[in-house]
């Protein structure tokens, strides 16, 4: 099978899933979104207090346990960190900040086009043009610096988590929230997620594919090979909502199902959303599949991601089908700031550093 | 002797940005130290589609690509 054709089909599969997932109760245009699912559980945890989206999300401890799985046995497992971990907290910090203004990540954005919401198309530009900005670092020699082989006990850290969380989903002790109305009340069956969300996990691990990664390496060296498991995404989506989910399928801004029509917003939420991702190496669901195969760095980054999530509800940054909020206008401003400042350092440093180097060689 | 660059330990996106600078810089000639898969696949596509051959030698979890027209 030529390589296009695979990324291609295994986007698909993913690309239907979503359909799946929405059409056995999970919210509109959200069969899967790692941003949204995160928040969902940072809420379940009682890290913020957003009554209506709170639900530990199978889909995500599927993934985790199929990414570590199919890892394990195909010898990508490999237990690393060290690389400027502070700063992918950072990163994924406002990363979520910027997803939940434009109300999902980046799957759940192609997810929503699939689906026939317009304001989706407008964050889809939003992130393309952040990646666009993120390439630009990226050239002028931004790096986050080298992991180093880390102790083994690093990479079992989020298979324990999605064990850990799998049992607070069936057992439901009192301390772990879950919402009655809202979003964060409607879900497909648990095992229905959790073995589909596996599948998910399994085909991005062997894939790679990578939702910031397929824009960035069109712009950055003119590869097109994890953007057409994109296409697949977004073209099997469109079928499969056009075949199971045919009486909620609507083209249009108004009244798409959690979503807002600010486009400003939209599309500035997902310019960060799309910086943050490829200053990082890799989108929210990139990084939740190299936790879950031994990277402590990208285990980090979720942390940041959860971090954010909760931030964003507790400060009333996230936004709602009524709109963005003022709150979260300035959180994405200052996110971008903040991280423009951030990419920058990271470029003056990267070439102080080989300006020493020149000089030491040149004795 | 040929032109090493050793992208040991760097995360996507670099190991590919590190080895297409080589090659813009006129290096031919070069051998591309790695330590994941990922960075095996991405630098094999990426160079494949420049004309490049490649052969990859594994010691040890550590990829040599080795790279010449």
């Amino acid at each position: 099978m030529g390589d296009k054709r695979k990324m291609f089909i295994f986007g698909g599969i993913i690309g239907l899933i979503g359909a799946i997932l929405m059409k056995f109760g999970n919210p509109g245009n959200m069969g899967i979104c790692i941003a949204c699912f995160w928040r969902d559980i940072a809420g379940a945890l009682g890290l913020h207090r957003a009554a209506v989206v709170q639900y530990i999300r199978p889909e995500i401890i599927g993934i985790i346990f199929g990414s570590f799985i199919i890892s394990y046995l195909t010898g990508d497992f490999k237990v690393r960190g060290g690389s400027s971990p502070l700063i992918r907290f950072v990163l994924g910090f406002f990363l979520m900040i910027g997803a939940l203004v434009f109300l999902g990540c980046p799957l759940r954005m192609l997810l929503r086009i699939g689906n026939g919401d317009l304001n989706a198309i407008v964050g889809l530009l939003g992130y393309v043009f952040g990646i666009f900005i993120g390439v630009q670092f990226l050239k002028k020699g931004y790096s986050l610096g080298r992991s180093i082989e880390q102790s083994k006990i690093v990479g079992f850290v989020f298979p324990v988590l999605a064990v850990v969380l799998l049992i607070f989903l069936v057992a439901r002790p009192a301390f772990i929230l879950f919402s009655e109305e809202g979003p964060g009340s409607m879900a497909a069956p648990i095992l229905l997620s959790l073995v589909l969300g596996a599948v998910v996990g399994i085909l991005l691990q062997r894939s790679r594919i990578c939702t910031a990664g397929g824009f960035r390496d069109a712009i950055l060296i003119k590869d097109y090979h994890f953007l057409w498991g994109l296409i697949g995404i977004l073209v099997f989506n469109l079928v499969g909502n056009l075949v199971l989910n045919f009486s909620t399928f609507k083209i249009g801004f108004e009244g798409q199902p959690v979503a807002h029509t600010n486009h400003l917003w939209n599309f500035l939420g997902m310019t960060l959303v799309g910086l943050c991702s490829v200053l990082l190496g890799g989108c929210p669901i990139r990084q939740t599949i190299l936790a879950s195969q031994g990277d402590g760095d990208a285990g980090v980054t979720v942390l940041g991601l959860i971090a954010g999530a909760a931030f964003s509800h507790n400060f009333g940054l996230a936004s709602s089908g009524a709109g963005s909020t003022p709150n979260g206008q300035i959180a994405v401003i200052i996110g971008l700031v903040t991280v423009l400042i951030i990419a920058y350092s990271v470029v003056v440093g990267a070439k102080n550093k080989s300006k020493a180097k020149e000089v030491v060689n040149n004795g | 002797m040929a032109n090493i660059v050793d992208a040991r330990g760097r995360s996507c996106p670099e190991p590919v940005i590190m080895t297409k600078n080589a090659i813009d810089n006129n290096l031919t000639d070069l051998e591309v130290l790695v330590d994941t898969n990922v960075a095996v696949e991405n630098i094999t596509r990426f160079v494949k589609g420049k004309g490049f051959k490649v052969t990859v030698e594994e010691n040890d979890g550590e990829y040599k690509l080795k790279i010449n027209k």
